[in-house]
């Protein structure tokens, strides 16, 4: 075992280590991760050797890159003191190849003639290999930890030092936020999910390329996206046949093709979900959503609210054909419960997923009530991260389930949830009670 | 529309679950337009483990093609001259074939299903809900 060093994203820190977690889940190995501190974007981890910790940055959104850990120090003094004890039988390994030297450091900056300061005082090293600042073999990379006194303040040194070999860098540090970045989308709508925490969200979903995954509620596309970026060939649907339209040229597709990646969006249907057209038979390996809450689009299933009005309406004609089959034909939808949409989703995903298969949702929850018998649980699914991301009066939470079939035999949980509480509190006004949920959720 | 997604949907009636003819949908008075992707045989190859291949028959004879083989080949080599040409073939029905407006009809119940702008939409009336 080797030990390393990775650089997180100061972005989520609840989340980094369930994504690092469900990275070494894919790839089947051991990691322990906790050494982790959520006010520190800085992990040592214990690993077999590089092609681990390769896998367990590549993909990631919230890390930034991993180092073979050649030192680490609380001065400069004791960096190179650690450097020299703990890796000079690496040192001969090096000596020949291209490289280049970076300095990265958070919370804190270093002007250039500091930074050739800084470097020059590894000559120890004894590299011979040529300097090249474009695709040298390795690079070798100081990373500072300034811890700044108070907000306004700047730390003049910085309180951590690490020094290691680069052995790869994350899809964040690749420029993967900047290319999905919704500003720069074609299609998208008022409920488009921003793309890092879809990206988090498929990685924590185990997207992989051959597989096929599947958002039911689909909405403008952003979780097909984020699937299809991991490979995946995607499928959506949604009851609201306007959204999947798009307008003009604006939609899902020209999104793929925005990404160049035209062959991994299958097709979005016009669909409720609880009226499922995928046939029984087929295996859907991932399903990752954002389920309509109804508290901005209103939570709707096919049928009825009063089906006494719609009686005999079926054999209603029009020029001497059935209304309900012409094609400009609406059919009515009612209101549907939360609760029992979840408890549709599980069970859905229990029998459509292989075993071993994702499923990952999003739901909000009000901080004030929250009781965590709100959390749906199905015999089959084991809950494997429950990650919350906290807004000012609510919250909203990432459920992540995996299928382990019929022998589970897991806690079941309906659910009954506070959800028309909830829609309540989002949307009280503003009448004494100060700003609204609604009205939170812009600011933010 | 995809091709290929016809191979993966079926009637939305419940109460068609419990026949066999919800699957595959029948499709009638189509407008096919071809969409050109890169052809990617390992991505294909992923895929044609999920085929119903007598679903792919079916589907391809009502859009008016009888040229495909009774079954898929039992060992996929893409090496093989003759296999590359049979993926080369799925490849353009399957992905690069698009159903642009048309009728799928449920053949238990007969509801009618349409796609309309490549959009299939399977939403029910209330008395089929």
């Amino acid at each position: 075992m080797k030990e390393y060093v990775i650089f997180l994203a100061q972005q989520h820190p609840t989340f980094r280590v369930a994504e690092l977690r469900a990275l070494a889940d894919l790839y089947k190995f051991e990691v322990d991760l906790s050494g982790h501190d959520e006010k520190s974007p800085f992990l040592i981890v214990r690993l077999e050797n590089d092609d681990q910790a390769s896998k367990l940055v590549s993909r990631g959104i919230l890390s930034r890159g991993i180092y073979e850990l050649w030192g680490v120090g609380d001065t400069e003094e004791e960096l190179h003191q650690d450097v020299k004890r703990r890796s000079s039988h690496l040192w001969e390994k090096y000596n020949q190849c291209t490289f280049k030297f970076d300095v990265l450091a958070y919370k804190g900056k270093r002007s250039n003639v500091e930074k050739i300061r800084l470097i020059e005082r590894f000559g120890y090293l004894d590299f011979h290999g040529a300097i090249r600042m474009k695709n040298p073999d390795q690079v070798f990379t100081i990373l500072e930890h300034y811890t700044p006194p108070t907000e306004h303040d700047a730390a003049e040194l910085p309180s951590k030092y690490y020094f290691g070999r680069e052995v790869e860098l994350s899809g964040r540090s690749r420029g993967v936020l900047e290319k999905y970045d919704l500003k720069k989308r074609k299609y998208i709508g008022t409920t488009t999910f921003e793309a890092e925490l879809a990206l988090v969200t498929c990685n924590l979903a185990h997207c992989v390329p051959g597989s096929i995954m599947y958002d039911p509620f689909v909405g403008t596309g952003s979780f097909l996206v984020a699937g299809a970026h991991y490979g995946c060939l995607t499928v959506g649907s949604d009851i609201d046949g306007r959204l999947i339209k798009g307008k003009g040229n604006a939609n899902i597709k020209a999104n793929f093709k925005q990404y160049g990646m035209p062959h991994l969006f299958m097709d979005v249907l016009t669909m409720d979900f609880t009226h499922n057209a995928l046939r029984d038979d087929l295996v859907i390996d991932t399903i990752v959503c954002d389920p309509p809450y109804g508290i901005r689009e209103g939570l709707k299933v096919l049928g009825a609210k009063n089906p006494e009005r719609f009686e005999g309406k079926e054999n209603i004609e029009i020029d001497g054909e059935k209304a309900y089959l012409k094609k400009d034909y609406i059919p009515t939808k009612k209101p549907y419960e939360l609760d029992s949409l979840l408890y549709d989703l599980l069970e859905f995903a229990s029998r459509r997923l292989p075993i071993g298969g994702r499923l990952a949702f999003w739901m909000p929850t009000a901080n004030d009530n929250f009781e965590p018998t709100i959390i749906p649980l199905h015999r089959n699914l084991e809950l494997k991260h429950h990650l919350v991301q906290e807004f000012n009066k609510w919250s909203r939470r990432l459920l992540v389930y995996v299928n382990h079939g019929d022998g589970y035999n897991g806690e079941e949980n309906r659910a009954v949830t506070m959800h028309q509480e909830f829609r309540k509190m989002y949307f009280r006004s503003r009448r004494g009670e100060g700003t609204t949920l609604a009205d939170q959720e812009k600011e933010e | 529309m995809k091709f290929l997604t016809t191979n993966f949907v079926k009637c939305t009636s419940k109460a068609c679950d419990s026949t066999t003819d919800n699957f595959p949908l029948q499709f009638n008075d189509c407008e096919l337009i071809q969409e050109e992707q890169e052809f990617k045989p390992e991505f294909l190859l992923n895929i044609l483990d999920r085929l119903d291949w007598s679903a792919v028959l079916k589907v391809a004879h009502d859009l008016g093609n009888d040229s495909l083989p009774q079954a898929l080949p039992e060992n996929v080599d893409p090496e093989d001259p003759d296999t590359l040409a049979l993926l080369k073939d799925l490849h353009s029905l399957l992905l690069e074939t698009n159903i642009t407006q048309g009728e799928m009809k449920c053949r238990a119940c007969e509801h009618v299903y349409y796609i309309k702008n490549s959009i299939p939409n399977f939403l029910l009336p209330p008395h089929l809900a």
